[in-house]
Protein backbone atom coordinates (compact mmCIF):
# COMPACT_ATOMS: atom_id res chain seq x y z
CA UNK A 1 0.00 0.00 0.00
CA UNK A 2 1.11 3.57 -0.65
CA UNK A 3 1.17 4.93 2.64
CA UNK A 4 2.91 7.30 2.75
CA UNK A 5 1.63 8.69 -0.50
CA UNK A 6 -1.87 8.38 0.76
CA UNK A 7 -1.60 9.86 3.79
CA UNK A 8 0.09 13.00 2.24
CA UNK A 9 -2.75 13.38 -0.27
CA UNK A 10 -4.88 13.18 3.07
CA UNK A 11 -3.18 16.21 4.21
CA UNK A 12 -2.62 18.41 1.91
CA UNK A 13 -6.64 17.89 0.94
CA UNK A 14 -7.57 18.59 4.73
CA UNK A 15 -5.02 21.80 4.50
CA UNK A 16 -6.51 22.58 1.06
CA UNK A 17 -10.51 22.84 2.57
CA UNK A 18 -9.09 24.45 5.72
CA UNK A 19 -7.32 27.07 3.51
CA UNK A 20 -10.78 27.69 1.38
CA UNK A 21 -12.27 27.92 5.04
CA UNK A 22 -10.63 31.00 6.01
CA UNK A 23 -10.81 32.45 2.78
CA UNK A 24 -14.49 32.44 2.91
CA UNK A 25 -14.75 33.32 6.94
CA UNK A 26 -12.16 35.95 5.48
CA UNK A 27 -14.60 37.18 2.32
CA UNK A 28 -17.93 37.14 4.76
CA UNK A 29 -16.13 39.13 7.49
CA UNK A 30 -13.84 41.64 5.34
CA UNK A 31 -15.37 41.80 2.00
CA UNK A 32 -19.02 41.50 1.89
CA UNK A 33 -21.25 44.75 2.14
CA UNK A 34 -23.22 45.50 5.68
CA UNK A 35 -26.88 45.10 4.75
CA UNK A 36 -28.48 48.28 5.53
CA UNK A 37 -31.29 47.06 7.84
CA UNK A 38 -30.05 44.12 9.52
CA UNK A 39 -26.35 45.26 10.20
CA UNK A 40 -23.45 42.95 11.04
CA UNK A 41 -25.80 39.91 12.34
CA UNK A 42 -26.58 39.81 8.64
CA UNK A 43 -23.40 38.07 7.67
CA UNK A 44 -24.60 34.88 9.40
CA UNK A 45 -26.45 34.19 5.95
CA UNK A 46 -23.13 32.93 3.84
CA UNK A 47 -22.66 30.26 6.40
CA UNK A 48 -25.96 29.80 7.03
CA UNK A 49 -27.48 29.47 3.47
CA UNK A 50 -24.34 27.41 2.06
CA UNK A 51 -25.17 25.02 4.90
CA UNK A 52 -28.68 24.78 4.06
CA UNK A 53 -27.82 23.76 -0.13
CA UNK A 54 -24.64 21.90 0.73
CA UNK A 55 -26.86 19.50 3.44
CA UNK A 56 -29.21 19.05 0.54
CA UNK A 57 -26.84 17.73 -1.80
CA UNK A 58 -26.18 15.17 1.33
CA UNK A 59 -29.11 13.83 1.48
CA UNK A 60 -29.91 13.88 -2.35
CA UNK A 61 -26.33 11.66 -2.22
CA UNK A 62 -28.36 9.56 -0.22
CA UNK A 63 -31.20 9.39 -2.24
CA UNK A 64 -28.98 8.33 -4.96
CA UNK A 65 -27.00 5.51 -3.19
CA UNK A 66 -29.93 3.94 -1.72
CA UNK A 67 -31.53 3.63 -4.96
CA UNK A 68 -28.30 2.59 -6.25
CA UNK A 69 -28.49 -0.11 -3.64
CA UNK A 70 -31.64 -1.49 -4.36
CA UNK A 71 -30.79 -1.95 -8.06
CA UNK A 72 -27.19 -3.54 -7.97
CA UNK A 73 -26.80 -4.82 -4.29
CA UNK A 74 -23.07 -3.69 -3.81
CA UNK A 75 -22.74 -2.73 -0.13
CA UNK A 76 -20.76 0.70 -1.14
CA UNK A 77 -23.78 2.45 -1.87
CA UNK A 78 -24.85 1.48 1.24
CA UNK A 79 -21.86 2.95 3.12
CA UNK A 80 -22.24 5.78 0.98
CA UNK A 81 -25.33 6.15 1.49
CA UNK A 82 -24.71 6.08 5.82
CA UNK A 83 -21.87 8.37 5.04
CA UNK A 84 -23.83 10.81 3.03
CA UNK A 85 -26.52 11.08 6.05
CA UNK A 86 -24.26 11.40 8.65
CA UNK A 87 -22.21 14.12 7.13
CA UNK A 88 -25.46 15.75 6.23
CA UNK A 89 -26.83 15.71 9.60
CA UNK A 90 -24.10 17.77 10.27
CA UNK A 91 -24.55 20.05 7.82
CA UNK A 92 -28.39 20.69 8.59
CA UNK A 93 -27.54 20.99 12.13
CA UNK A 94 -25.55 23.92 11.45
CA UNK A 95 -28.78 25.76 9.53
CA UNK A 96 -31.09 24.98 12.72
CA UNK A 97 -28.57 26.60 14.81
CA UNK A 98 -27.18 29.41 12.66
CA UNK A 99 -31.22 30.04 12.18
CA UNK A 100 -32.43 31.15 15.34
CA UNK A 101 -28.81 32.77 16.05
CA UNK A 102 -30.07 34.95 12.92
CA UNK A 103 -33.42 35.43 13.79
CA UNK A 104 -33.70 36.20 17.27
CA UNK A 105 -32.17 39.76 16.76
CA UNK A 106 -33.72 40.33 13.44
CA UNK A 107 -36.93 38.75 14.23
CA UNK A 108 -37.44 39.10 18.03
CA UNK A 109 -37.78 35.74 18.00
CA UNK A 110 -35.71 32.42 17.87
CA UNK A 111 -38.21 30.34 16.52
CA UNK A 112 -41.42 30.90 13.88
CA UNK A 113 -43.51 27.77 12.52
CA UNK A 114 -42.64 28.89 9.08
CA UNK A 115 -42.48 27.04 5.83
CA UNK A 116 -38.80 26.54 5.35
CA UNK A 117 -37.77 26.31 9.03
CA UNK A 118 -40.34 23.62 9.68
CA UNK A 119 -39.47 21.51 6.52
CA UNK A 120 -35.89 21.77 7.46
CA UNK A 121 -36.73 20.74 11.40
CA UNK A 122 -38.68 17.38 9.87
CA UNK A 123 -36.24 16.96 7.56
CA UNK A 124 -33.28 16.99 10.24
CA UNK A 125 -36.13 14.43 12.22
CA UNK A 126 -36.02 11.83 8.98
CA UNK A 127 -32.67 11.57 8.50
CA UNK A 128 -32.25 11.19 12.15
CA UNK A 129 -34.94 8.28 11.86
CA UNK A 130 -32.73 7.07 9.11
CA UNK A 131 -29.50 6.47 11.51
CA UNK A 132 -31.34 5.54 14.15
CA UNK A 133 -33.14 2.51 12.05
CA UNK A 134 -29.44 1.74 10.53
CA UNK A 135 -28.28 1.12 14.44
CA UNK A 136 -31.39 -0.88 15.43
CA UNK A 137 -31.10 -3.37 12.37
CA UNK A 138 -27.77 -6.24 13.38
CA UNK A 139 -27.78 -8.12 9.58
CA UNK A 140 -25.65 -5.75 7.53
CA UNK A 141 -27.93 -7.30 4.60
CA UNK A 142 -31.11 -5.86 6.00
CA UNK A 143 -29.93 -3.01 7.53
CA UNK A 144 -28.90 -1.87 3.69
CA UNK A 145 -32.12 -2.79 2.29
CA UNK A 146 -34.41 -1.30 5.24
CA UNK A 147 -32.88 1.95 5.45
CA UNK A 148 -32.46 2.20 1.54
CA UNK A 149 -36.87 1.72 1.30
CA UNK A 150 -36.58 4.28 4.54
CA UNK A 151 -34.15 6.68 2.73
CA UNK A 152 -36.09 6.77 -0.44
CA UNK A 153 -39.47 7.45 1.41
CA UNK A 154 -37.83 10.53 3.14
CA UNK A 155 -36.33 12.01 0.14
CA UNK A 156 -40.21 11.89 -1.50
CA UNK A 157 -41.45 13.89 1.87
CA UNK A 158 -38.90 16.51 1.45
CA UNK A 159 -40.99 18.20 -1.11
CA UNK A 160 -44.08 17.50 -0.14
CA UNK A 161 -43.76 18.55 3.48
CA UNK A 162 -42.49 22.06 1.99
CA UNK A 163 -45.23 22.69 -0.02
CA UNK A 164 -47.86 21.47 2.73
CA UNK A 165 -46.45 24.04 5.10
CA UNK A 166 -46.02 26.39 3.01
CA UNK A 167 -49.50 26.12 1.74
CA UNK A 168 -51.17 26.20 5.07
CA UNK A 169 -49.35 27.63 7.69
CA UNK A 170 -47.47 30.43 5.94
CA UNK A 171 -46.37 33.31 7.55
CA UNK A 172 -42.64 33.66 6.45
CA UNK A 173 -40.56 36.00 4.69
CA UNK A 174 -40.43 36.28 0.79
CA UNK A 175 -37.57 34.14 -0.21
CA UNK A 176 -34.92 36.46 -1.38
CA UNK A 177 -33.40 34.42 -3.74
CA UNK A 178 -34.78 33.12 -6.79
CA UNK A 179 -38.07 34.98 -5.21
CA UNK A 180 -40.55 37.09 -7.09
CA UNK A 181 -40.45 40.40 -8.42
CA UNK A 182 -38.01 43.42 -6.29
CA UNK A 183 -36.30 40.27 -4.58
CA UNK A 184 -32.59 39.93 -5.31
CA UNK A 185 -29.14 39.82 -3.85
CA UNK A 186 -26.15 42.37 -4.13
CA UNK A 187 -23.25 40.95 -6.56
CA UNK A 188 -20.51 41.34 -4.31
CA UNK A 189 -23.07 39.13 -1.58
CA UNK A 190 -23.57 36.64 -4.45
CA UNK A 191 -19.53 36.34 -5.03
CA UNK A 192 -19.45 36.11 -1.50
CA UNK A 193 -22.16 33.49 -0.95
CA UNK A 194 -20.36 31.16 -3.99
CA UNK A 195 -17.35 31.23 -2.27
CA UNK A 196 -18.57 30.02 0.90
CA UNK A 197 -20.54 27.89 -0.69
CA UNK A 198 -17.63 26.29 -2.35
CA UNK A 199 -15.85 25.79 1.19
CA UNK A 200 -19.04 24.59 2.18
CA UNK A 201 -19.01 21.62 -0.04
CA UNK A 202 -15.48 20.93 0.02
CA UNK A 203 -15.70 19.99 3.49
CA UNK A 204 -18.72 17.84 2.53
CA UNK A 205 -16.64 16.13 0.50
CA UNK A 206 -13.61 15.75 2.75
CA UNK A 207 -15.82 14.87 5.45
CA UNK A 208 -17.93 12.21 2.86
CA UNK A 209 -14.67 10.80 2.56
CA UNK A 210 -13.13 10.12 5.78
CA UNK A 211 -16.63 8.81 6.71
CA UNK A 212 -17.15 6.34 3.80
CA UNK A 213 -13.40 5.18 4.09
CA UNK A 214 -14.25 4.32 7.73
CA UNK A 215 -17.69 2.45 6.97
CA UNK A 216 -15.69 0.81 4.32
CA UNK A 217 -13.08 -0.83 6.98
CA UNK A 218 -16.49 -1.67 9.75
CA UNK A 219 -17.79 -3.71 6.93
CA UNK A 220 -14.29 -5.64 6.69
CA UNK A 221 -13.98 -5.62 9.96
CA UNK A 222 -17.79 -7.34 10.56
CA UNK A 223 -16.74 -9.53 7.54
CA UNK A 224 -13.38 -10.76 9.30
CA UNK A 225 -15.52 -10.74 12.54
CA UNK A 226 -18.08 -13.46 10.92
CA UNK A 227 -15.69 -15.34 9.26
CA UNK A 228 -13.68 -15.84 12.70
CA UNK A 229 -17.25 -16.62 14.30
CA UNK A 230 -16.58 -14.04 16.31
CA UNK A 231 -20.02 -11.73 17.74
CA UNK A 232 -20.54 -8.99 14.97
CA UNK A 233 -19.44 -5.62 16.80
CA UNK A 234 -22.03 -3.43 17.70
CA UNK A 235 -22.96 -0.47 15.86
CA UNK A 236 -23.41 3.11 16.75
CA UNK B 1 -53.11 -16.57 -8.92
CA UNK B 2 -54.39 -13.51 -9.51
CA UNK B 3 -53.42 -10.23 -7.81
CA UNK B 4 -56.90 -9.24 -7.12
CA UNK B 5 -57.64 -13.14 -6.12
CA UNK B 6 -54.58 -12.89 -3.30
CA UNK B 7 -55.16 -9.55 -2.07
CA UNK B 8 -58.65 -11.23 -1.36
CA UNK B 9 -57.20 -13.74 0.41
CA UNK B 10 -54.66 -12.01 2.18
CA UNK B 11 -57.48 -9.26 4.11
CA UNK B 12 -59.66 -11.71 4.84
CA UNK B 13 -57.08 -14.28 6.29
CA UNK B 14 -56.15 -11.07 8.19
CA UNK B 15 -59.69 -9.89 9.31
CA UNK B 16 -60.07 -13.68 10.29
CA UNK B 17 -57.28 -13.66 13.11
CA UNK B 18 -58.23 -10.32 14.31
CA UNK B 19 -62.01 -11.27 14.65
CA UNK B 20 -60.54 -14.11 16.80
CA UNK B 21 -59.01 -12.20 19.15
CA UNK B 22 -60.13 -8.45 18.13
CA UNK B 23 -56.95 -7.46 20.03
CA UNK B 24 -56.34 -4.70 17.69
CA UNK B 25 -59.53 -3.25 17.40
CA UNK B 26 -59.87 -2.98 20.94
CA UNK B 27 -56.74 -1.90 21.93
CA UNK B 28 -56.85 1.16 19.44
CA UNK B 29 -60.75 2.40 20.28
CA UNK B 30 -59.54 2.68 23.98
CA UNK B 31 -56.27 4.18 22.98
CA UNK B 32 -58.25 6.90 20.41
CA UNK B 33 -60.76 7.11 23.02
CA UNK B 34 -58.62 8.15 26.19
CA UNK B 35 -56.35 10.10 23.79
CA UNK B 36 -59.58 12.10 22.92
CA UNK B 37 -60.35 12.59 26.56
CA UNK B 38 -56.57 13.71 27.85
CA UNK B 39 -56.75 16.56 25.08
CA UNK B 40 -59.65 18.39 26.91
CA UNK B 41 -57.10 18.57 30.22
CA UNK B 42 -55.07 20.77 27.80
CA UNK B 43 -57.35 23.27 27.03
CA UNK B 44 -61.33 24.17 28.31
CA UNK B 45 -63.01 22.86 25.50
CA UNK B 46 -65.63 25.87 24.68
CA UNK B 47 -67.67 25.80 21.61
CA UNK B 48 -65.12 28.45 20.30
CA UNK B 49 -61.55 26.89 21.23
CA UNK B 50 -63.17 23.10 20.35
CA UNK B 51 -63.70 24.50 16.81
CA UNK B 52 -60.56 25.76 16.57
CA UNK B 53 -58.72 22.74 18.13
CA UNK B 54 -60.56 19.75 17.65
CA UNK B 55 -59.80 18.88 14.21
CA UNK B 56 -56.10 18.83 15.01
CA UNK B 57 -56.50 16.68 18.04
CA UNK B 58 -58.81 14.27 16.36
CA UNK B 59 -55.93 13.73 13.80
CA UNK B 60 -53.20 13.69 16.68
CA UNK B 61 -55.47 10.79 18.55
CA UNK B 62 -55.76 8.93 14.92
CA UNK B 63 -52.36 9.40 13.59
CA UNK B 64 -50.98 8.01 17.18
CA UNK B 65 -53.07 5.10 16.90
CA UNK B 66 -52.62 4.45 13.79
CA UNK B 67 -48.58 4.24 14.63
CA UNK B 68 -49.33 2.21 16.98
CA UNK B 69 -51.53 -0.76 15.54
CA UNK B 70 -49.97 -1.50 12.45
CA UNK B 71 -46.81 -2.87 14.54
CA UNK B 72 -48.32 -5.80 15.81
CA UNK B 73 -49.92 -7.19 12.44
CA UNK B 74 -46.48 -8.46 11.22
CA UNK B 75 -45.21 -8.90 14.70
CA UNK B 76 -47.69 -11.51 14.71
CA UNK B 77 -46.41 -13.20 11.50
CA UNK B 78 -43.23 -13.09 12.25
CA UNK B 79 -44.06 -14.57 16.19
CA UNK B 80 -45.83 -17.58 14.49
CA UNK B 81 -43.71 -17.72 11.49
CA UNK B 82 -45.75 -17.38 9.23
CA UNK B 83 -44.01 -14.72 7.59
CA UNK B 84 -41.86 -17.22 5.73
CA UNK B 85 -44.85 -19.09 4.94
CA UNK B 86 -46.57 -15.91 2.82
CA UNK B 87 -42.88 -15.14 1.45
CA UNK B 88 -43.11 -18.68 -0.06
CA UNK B 89 -46.50 -18.57 -1.14
CA UNK B 90 -46.59 -17.87 -5.03
CA UNK B 91 -48.29 -14.72 -4.85
CA UNK B 92 -47.23 -11.60 -6.04
CA UNK B 93 -45.54 -9.34 -2.72
CA UNK B 94 -47.38 -6.72 -4.12
CA UNK B 95 -51.30 -8.66 -2.93
CA UNK B 96 -49.38 -9.32 0.59
CA UNK B 97 -49.17 -5.45 0.63
CA UNK B 98 -52.23 -4.21 -0.37
CA UNK B 99 -53.71 -7.09 1.86
CA UNK B 100 -52.12 -6.00 5.33
CA UNK B 101 -52.41 -2.34 4.01
CA UNK B 102 -56.34 -2.71 3.20
CA UNK B 103 -57.28 -4.51 6.84
CA UNK B 104 -55.47 -1.99 8.56
CA UNK B 105 -57.40 0.59 6.64
CA UNK B 106 -60.59 -1.28 7.59
CA UNK B 107 -59.32 -1.26 11.41
CA UNK B 108 -58.43 2.10 11.66
CA UNK B 109 -61.77 3.46 10.12
CA UNK B 110 -63.67 1.16 12.57
CA UNK B 111 -61.75 3.10 15.04
CA UNK B 112 -62.64 6.27 13.31
CA UNK B 113 -66.64 5.43 13.20
CA UNK B 114 -66.68 4.46 16.66
CA UNK B 115 -64.45 7.75 17.56
CA UNK B 116 -66.78 10.18 15.81
CA UNK B 117 -70.02 10.19 17.28
CA UNK B 118 -67.91 10.41 21.17
CA UNK B 119 -65.53 13.41 19.79
CA UNK B 120 -68.60 15.37 17.97
CA UNK B 121 -69.88 14.84 21.63
CA UNK B 122 -67.48 15.42 23.70
CA UNK B 123 -66.13 18.43 22.08
CA UNK B 124 -69.72 19.84 20.45
CA UNK B 125 -69.31 19.99 16.83
CA UNK B 126 -72.06 19.51 14.95
CA UNK B 127 -70.66 16.51 12.73
CA UNK B 128 -73.98 15.45 10.80
CA UNK B 129 -74.84 17.59 8.38
CA UNK B 130 -70.69 17.52 7.04
CA UNK B 131 -70.62 13.86 7.70
CA UNK B 132 -70.19 12.56 4.14
CA UNK B 133 -67.56 15.09 3.33
CA UNK B 134 -65.49 14.12 6.63
CA UNK B 135 -65.82 10.46 5.78
CA UNK B 136 -64.02 11.14 2.45
CA UNK B 137 -61.25 13.25 4.28
CA UNK B 138 -60.74 10.24 6.86
CA UNK B 139 -60.96 8.08 4.26
CA UNK B 140 -57.91 9.38 2.18
CA UNK B 141 -55.82 10.76 5.12
CA UNK B 142 -56.08 7.03 6.52
CA UNK B 143 -55.32 6.08 3.19
CA UNK B 144 -52.06 7.85 3.29
CA UNK B 145 -51.62 6.53 7.15
CA UNK B 146 -51.55 2.80 6.36
CA UNK B 147 -49.81 2.96 2.83
CA UNK B 148 -46.94 4.21 4.46
CA UNK B 149 -47.56 2.60 7.89
CA UNK B 150 -47.48 -0.93 6.30
CA UNK B 151 -43.82 -0.87 4.74
CA UNK B 152 -42.71 1.16 7.86
CA UNK B 153 -43.78 -2.19 9.85
CA UNK B 154 -42.65 -4.66 7.05
CA UNK B 155 -39.07 -2.70 8.13
CA UNK B 156 -39.62 -2.24 11.67
CA UNK B 157 -40.10 -6.07 11.76
CA UNK B 158 -36.53 -6.37 11.30
CA UNK B 159 -35.53 -4.17 13.57
CA UNK B 160 -35.20 -4.20 17.59
CA UNK B 161 -37.16 -2.17 19.73
CA UNK B 162 -39.24 -2.25 16.56
CA UNK B 163 -42.75 -0.97 18.79
CA UNK B 164 -40.91 2.09 19.78
CA UNK B 165 -39.50 2.10 16.22
CA UNK B 166 -42.31 2.46 14.39
CA UNK B 167 -43.83 6.02 15.64
CA UNK B 168 -40.47 7.73 15.48
CA UNK B 169 -40.33 6.77 11.62
CA UNK B 170 -43.45 7.48 10.50
CA UNK B 171 -44.55 10.25 11.95
CA UNK B 172 -42.22 12.69 10.91
CA UNK B 173 -43.33 11.56 7.56
CA UNK B 174 -47.09 11.97 7.71
CA UNK B 175 -46.57 15.70 8.64
CA UNK B 176 -47.90 16.62 5.10
CA UNK B 177 -51.18 14.34 6.09
CA UNK B 178 -51.59 16.19 9.43
CA UNK B 179 -51.69 19.68 8.08
CA UNK B 180 -53.75 18.45 5.03
CA UNK B 181 -56.63 16.39 6.88
CA UNK B 182 -56.77 19.13 9.90
CA UNK B 183 -57.03 21.39 7.35
CA UNK B 184 -59.95 20.00 5.31
CA UNK B 185 -61.28 19.07 8.88
CA UNK B 186 -61.42 22.39 10.05
CA UNK B 187 -63.29 23.66 6.89
CA UNK B 188 -65.73 21.29 7.73
CA UNK B 189 -66.36 22.43 10.91
CA UNK B 190 -66.24 25.68 10.69
CA UNK B 191 -69.15 28.13 11.44
CA UNK B 192 -70.01 28.51 7.76
CA UNK B 193 -68.69 24.31 6.25
CA UNK B 194 -66.40 24.73 2.80
CA UNK B 195 -64.77 22.07 1.22
CA UNK B 196 -61.20 22.29 1.04
CA UNK B 197 -60.49 21.37 -2.30
CA UNK B 198 -56.43 21.82 -2.46
CA UNK B 199 -56.42 19.92 0.75
CA UNK B 200 -58.19 17.25 -1.08
CA UNK B 201 -56.33 17.05 -4.11
CA UNK B 202 -53.02 17.59 -1.86
CA UNK B 203 -53.91 14.24 0.16
CA UNK B 204 -54.79 12.86 -2.83
CA UNK B 205 -51.79 13.55 -4.78
CA UNK B 206 -49.58 11.77 -1.19
CA UNK B 207 -51.94 8.92 -1.43
CA UNK B 208 -50.87 7.89 -5.29
CA UNK B 209 -47.08 8.96 -4.70
CA UNK B 210 -46.78 6.56 -1.73
CA UNK B 211 -49.10 4.00 -2.82
CA UNK B 212 -46.69 3.69 -5.83
CA UNK B 213 -43.81 3.88 -4.17
CA UNK B 214 -44.77 1.28 -1.74
CA UNK B 215 -45.69 -1.19 -4.50
CA UNK B 216 -42.42 -1.09 -6.24
CA UNK B 217 -40.33 -0.88 -2.92
CA UNK B 218 -41.84 -3.49 -1.10
CA UNK B 219 -40.98 -6.16 -2.51
CA UNK B 220 -37.26 -5.71 -1.10
CA UNK B 221 -38.54 -5.89 2.23
CA UNK B 222 -39.85 -9.20 2.02
CA UNK B 223 -36.74 -11.21 0.73
CA UNK B 224 -35.03 -13.50 3.01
Amino acid sequence: MHRNGSFRFELSGTLAVAALMGVAGYAVFFLAPTERTMGEIQRIFYFHVASAWTAFLAFFIVFVANLNYLMRRRPVWDQLAVAAAEVGIAFCTVVLLTGPIWAKPVWGIWWTWDARLTSTFVLWLLYVGYLLLRSLVEDPGRRAVTSAVFGIFAFLDVPIVYMSIRWWRTQHPEPVIAGGEGSGLDPTMWRVLLVCLMAMVALLVLLLRQRFRLEQLRGKLEELRLHIGAKPTPRF
Amino acid sequence: MGIGAATYWILAKELRTELRTRELLHTTVVFVLLVVVLFSFTFEPTREESRRYGPGLLWLALLFAGSLMLQPAFIREQNNDTLSALRLAPIASLAIFLGKALASFVFLTVAELFLLPIFAALYGVAILPVLGEILVVLALGTLGMVTTGTVFAAIGVQARMRELLLPLLLLPLLVPVLIASVSATASLLALEPSMDWTAMKFLIGFDVIYLAASALLFEFLLED
